[in-house]
């Protein structure tokens, strides 16, 4: 994955300023991965990790634990775009298995794979807690309900045109 | 000068993706271009709990809700009834029926939710004006014991799911010596199905706040966590933002209201764990660790967040501390049943025709919850089960709903949990929704013990197995024998109650199951069999 040094330089900006926010030691770790996730797209490149680790003097892994353990974290490189599909059980009933099928045919990716142009990650995750809403995803940090196959198509092609 | 007339437009995530902010703008377009804006103010709010019909929005003084479901509607509803006064009756809605069953008069008291939808969340003034921060003042003039004391008599009890008696946890961890101590709000909602908690977080922060400093008064804490789930973005920018206006006017930081008491509050994003609703692995993840479960005891009461004692709360409880405060614990005894007083707040999702949030006293039967406030099934599909408690709870049928929803429904084999009420219908199949659940253990296992990770697996690798056609007889007994197994050696309550969905699903629809074994195709028809393998024979000629 290629990135700039600028944004090295943001990444340490922004996890000093993180650092201040700190109460008691460690609490401030996650807030950091987020950040970091946000200026790699998506993910946390061991260059990401290494700037936590340095700035917030943890043990690299420490990082590595944390970005593994959590399932918002990656650190393989995902799309430009990551999609959670909510799975579970209230979203499944209403549609959700539809839309699930629509989804992997539509982006041409099982869950857990990026697309070949490197736009879409497909994930699923576990309650997204916008069940009056379901079936349900995010894209980012964008969410989107009452999800039919239709529908799902409509918004990939919308950020599929936006590329 | 203030407006005559006010709209309060839901703007919820929920309502958010109903369209919410698009008929704001319009509607404030509108008024702008028709010179309107110094008689017409539109206010965001949280939400009533209505959903899947679009976005609710109440006109005041006159007092009319209506449900706008296209920019059609808010274009009717401002022509007709903001330029001519004219109701536009086919798109109002009636809230008093719509929570009213015919046959029960379910009516839903509004406890916890009491300013949730009725207030601007982002405005401190309006909280107070409906008594915020009153009971945080009467506390700060008496001693911890006396505000320990109504919480205790009052029988309130952890909303997260677990039900600990709140005022006893909260005199334990006053009774902890330390120089230290932490109030931790578990806004950690993961469980499938559960939306309330970020309802209130997003219609209501201040009573959070309030409630965490009144609970930092009481045990003798000066900081406080609130750790909010990752992916609830829009709860987590309200509550910092909150947080911020409560410290301007001196509601949180040094000498509260002018007292020696001081409190801060600082926010925390969770990563993606459902085992971290679990108060000592949430505890874990905010030192900055993998969220994975502790050894108790000792429980954090004594040794809680970075080894000091702790008072963790979900944000349900702490709702409830303000109104308990003000009313008293008799009043809020009225409500509920003996051993679990107060309400509830329900969330109804599924195939159900009203999805939403609803607060209901304890005690309220499954039936009047479907059909007083939920309107039935959906689309006229008949019920088939209904899974209650979120995904680690029960799976009932039919005939249980005539129990009482309350901690104690659990002897007649329905869990409370989180409150969380799935409706399914008969299109689905038992096994595909037992895989599901399955998969959603072996998924969120932490995999700190051999017998939840490996057993979870297990478990979902059998049902697929019968998903696909592929089942054998004896692997039915496996599911029992392993689940129970689990139960009997997991280290934590994610491990320690997956008998609740896995084998109340698999008891219940047990037919279900063995009809999938050795057939052709799943009876229901969801289930993808897989074709039998056909080998090729090459023919000699």
């Amino acid at each position: 994955m290629k990135f700039t040094m600028n944004e090295i330089q943001q990444l340490k900006a922004r996890v000093e300023e993180i650092k201040t926010q700190k109460m008691e030691s460690g609490d401030e770790l996650l807030m950091a991965l987020h950040t970091a996730q946000e200026l790699f797209n998506n993910s946390i490149p061991i260059k990401a990790a290494e700037v936590i680790s340095e700035v917030l003097k943890v043990k690299m892994n420490r990082v590595y634990e944390l970005a593994t353990f959590y399932s918002m974290y990656s650190t393989r490189p995902r799309g430009k775009h990551l999609i959670r599909f909510c799975e579970s059980l209230p979203c499944h009933v209403v549609g959700g298995r539809e839309v699930t099928e629509a989804l992997k045919k539509i982006l041409g990716v099982k869950v857990g794979e990026t697309t070949k142009d490197g736009l879409f990650t497909l994930e699923t995750s576990s309650c997204l807690g916008l069940c009056g809403v379901g079936p349900v995803m995010m894209i980012d940090g964008e969410a989107y309900g009452n999800l039919t196959p239709d529908r799902v198509k409509e918004i990939i092609d919308s950020y599929r045109g936006e590329k | 000068m203030r407006q005559v007339t006010t709209i309060l437009i839901s703007m919820d995530s929920n309502s958010l993706l109903s369209g919410a902010k698009e008929y704001e703008e319009l509607l404030k377009s509108l008024i702008n271009d028709h010179n309107m804006s110094d008689l017409i103010q539109v206010i965001e709010t949280g939400t009533y709990g209505i959903y899947g019909k679009g976005v609710v929005l109440q006109i005041l003084p006159d007092n009319v809700y209506y449900v706008v479901n296209s920019s059609k509607d808010v274009l009717k509803i401002f022509e007709e009834h903001l330029l001519k006064g004219r109701e536009v009756v086919n798109l109002t809605i009636d809230l008093k029926r719509l929570k009213l069953s015919k046959v029960h008069e379910t009516k839903e008291t509004r406890i916890v939710l009491r300013n949730a939808g009725s207030i601007d969340p982002s405005n401190i003034e309006e909280y107070i004006a409906r008594d915020g921060y009153a009971a945080l003042a009467n506390v700060l003039k008496m001693k911890p014991d006396e505000v320990i004391q109504p919480i205790k008599d009052s029988g309130l009890r952890g909303r997260g799911g677990a039900g600990f008696p709140t005022g006893l946890k909260w005199e334990m961890t006053k009774n902890s010596k330390s120089n230290k101590k932490y109030v931790l709000c578990n806004a950690d909602e993961g469980e499938p199905g559960t939306f309330k908690d970020r309802l209130i977080l997003e219609g209501d922060p201040y009573s959070i706040l309030e409630a965490m400093t009144i609970a930092g008064y009481a045990i003798g804490s000066d900081t406080g966590y609130i750790y909010i789930r990752g992916e609830y973005y829009e709860s987590i920018e309200r509550i910092q933002k909150a947080i911020e206006t409560a410290e301007k006017i001196g509601l949180l930081g040094e000498n509260i209201l002018g007292s020696d008491f001081s409190f801060k509050i600082s926010v925390r994003p969770g990563a993606g764990a459902y085992v971290v609703g679990d108060e000592t692995a949430l505890m874990e993840s905010l030192e900055g660790k993998p969220g994975r479960p502790r050894m108790k005891p000792p429980y954090p009461t004594e040794h809680g967040l970075f080894g000091k004692p702790t008072l963790i709360n979900n944000v349900e409880t702490l709702a409830n501390i303000p109104w308990i405060i003000l009313n008293g614990a008799e009043a809020f005894r009225s409500y509920g049943t003996e051993d679990s007083p107060g309400t509830k707040v329900f969330s109804l999702v599924g195939n159900v025709v009203n999805r939403g949030v609803v607060e209901l006293e304890m005690g309220t039967t499954l039936k009047e919850i479907l059909y007083g406030f939920g309107g039935g099934v959906a689309n006229g599909k008949s019920l088939k089960m209904i899974q209650t408690g979120g995904t680690a709870g029960t799976f009932v049928k039919p005939d249980k709903l005539d129990i009482p929803m309350s901690y104690e429904s659990i002897k007649d084999g329905i869990s409370l949990g989180s409150g969380a009420i799935l409706v399914i219908d008969d299109t689905n199949c038992a096994v595909d929704l037992a895989k599901k659940a399955a998969k959603f253990y072996m998924h969120e296992s932490c995999g700190k013990c051999t017998p939840c990770r490996e057993g979870t697996r297990m478990i979902y690798k059998i049902l697929d197995d019968i998903s696909k056609g592929k089942g054998k007889t004896e692997q039915l007994d496996q599911i029992q024998e392993i689940s129970k197994r689990i139960v009997d050696t997991a280290f934590c309550p994610l491990g320690q109650f997956i008998n609740l969905p896995l084998l109340s699903i698999y008891e219940n629809f047990k037919d279900e199951f063995i009809a999938h074994i050795g057939a052709k195709e799943c009876p229901v028809g969801i289930c993808e069999f897989e074709k039998p393998h056909i080998k090729k024979v090459k023919i000699k000629r």
